[in-house]
């Protein structure tokens, strides 16, 4: 089966199949990709991020049906962590999003994180792209839960929604560096529990302290996922942002960021395999490891001098 | 990256029992697997498009409730028919032993009963994905 031409036709079987060639490594993974880019650029990247059990699932669920209301198609990939001992995961995002499963407009993806640290799998960007392709408006991504340094959604997505809530530490939480600090939007989801008007002035507070260098204040939402509160206007507040990165070229600035970081990583990626894959068979790295190791070369010099042999 | 074997585990059907589906999940999951949970009660339908969307390469069953000689040929049906030929379709449960034959006529590749061992599901679906 032409992967790629049917995926482009409408055939969901082609862009679950396409997510799988990328996730795997299969070899026709490159010749897809190839064949999808050009389709690409057109989707919305939402991206949902923020603590284990902040509702981000439920949210996403919402969001979901806010924007089929609006007559958006929309994909999701959904993030959850692959196990460090075993490598198998349980991804259980789904479960809150059965009634999407049978919606044709939507289209989910569950992903193991797979070693990834940053909050994303190594492969959430090819799949952004495949459902892009595959001609979703609106593409969401859910991070992992993640704690303050799990910052890579900001690179794969045009706006970083962060979920809080309240009840989960004070405000020098806040002020610490982080995920607070990727915020395009916040929402204070659970927001009928107690705590959320601390949180609420706290946020503020810490957005204060470096308003001189915002060029758009993140606005802080309430929501109640499962009572489907608030869902509407943070759509409304997602759909502003987005006329705001456009007016403001932002989008093309981004976008250009993602564009530079993507082609460095596949340079490095390419280029390690490369030299690992020709030195190795040969012997070469081997003998290298053990110079290193007797002190007999630096690591420094031999680096330099494999550069300058790679590169004539 | 190595190929990662996909395991949908569904709960169709009405009763609302998942402890057994619970388990099974994390012994596939400490198997190494990635297991695709999808909460209790879902429909044929659910299931099928589910697989499909995750692109798994086993769907595992579970029922307690005594349909599953209505519901497990369903789910077969509907996930074929999306043109997921190859994915291996498994049941358990409190399913009769004498049950079992029609279930595997109709397209379930195994039926574990309760009291298996859950090294053997794991064992069979290695040998047989």
């Amino acid at each position: 089966m032409d992967i790629a031409k049917e995926l482009l036709a409408g055939s969901r079987l082609a862009l679950s199949r396409a997510i799988t060639a990328v996730e795997n490594e299969y070899d026709e993974a490159v010749d897809i990709m190839k064949k999808l880019y050009p389709h690409t650029g057109n989707a919305y990247v939402i991206g949902i991020t923020g603590p284990p059990g902040a509702g981000k699932s439920t949210l996403t669920d919402k969001i979901v049906k806010e924007y089929r209301r609006l007559g958006k198609t929309v994909g999701v990939i959904a993030i959850d962590p692959t196990s460090p001992f075993s490598g198998g995961a349980i991804l259980g995002d789904r479960i809150r999003m059965n009634e999407l499963t049978l919606d044709e407009g939507v289209f989910i993806r569950s992903m193991g994180t797979r070693g990834s640290l940053g909050g994303l799998s190594h492969k959430t960007a090819d799949a952004v792209k495949i459902m892009d392709a595959a001609g979703k408006d609106v593409i969401i991504v859910e991070t992992v839960g993640v704690g303050q340094s799990e910052v890579d959604i900001v690179k794969a997505a045009d706006t970083t929604l962060v979920v809080v809530v309240p009840g989960l530490g004070d405000d020098i939480q806040a002020i610490k560096a982080g995920i607070l600090e990727i915020a395009d939007i916040f929402t204070i989801n659970k927001a009928d529990r107690d705590g959320a008007d601390k949180l609420n002035v706290e946020l503020e507070m810490m957005l204060d302290l470096y308003q001189d260098k915002l060029e758009w204040r993140p606005p802080i939402k309430r929501t109640v996922a499962h009572r489907n509160e608030g869902i509407a206007e943070l759509v409304q507040t997602l759909e502003e942002y987005y006329g705001y990165l456009k007016e403001t070229d932002k989008l093309t600035e981004r976008r250009t960021e993602r564009v530079k970081a993507e082609v460095l990583a596949m340079l490095e990626e390419n280029i390690g395999r490369y030299v690992t894959r020709t030195m190795q068979s040969d012997g070469e790295f081997e003998q290298m490891v053990q110079q290193i190791q007797k002190r007999e070369a630096d690591p420094y010099t031999l680096v330099a001098d494999l550069l300058k042999r790679l590169l004539k | 990256m190595e190929k990662r074997i996909r395991v949908l585990v569904a709960k169709p059907g009405l009763d609302g029992h998942d402890r057994g589906a619970k388990v099974v999940a994390r012994a596939l999951r400490d198997a190494g697997f990635e297991v695709i949970y999808t909460g209790l009660r879902q429909t044929p339908e659910q299931i099928a498009e589910a697989a499909l969307q995750e692109d798994v390469n086993v769907v595992a069953m579970s029922i307690l409730s005594g349909a599953h000689p209505q519901l497990f040929p369903v789910v077969v049906n509907l996930i074929r028919e999306k043109g997921m030929k190859d994915v291996l379709i498994i049941g358990g449960g409190v399913i009769p032993d004498g049950d079992i034959p029609a279930l595997k006529e109709a397209g379930i590749a195994e039926v574990f009963t309760p009291g298996t061992p859950t090294g053997d599901i794991v064992k069979f679906i290695n040998e047989n994905v």
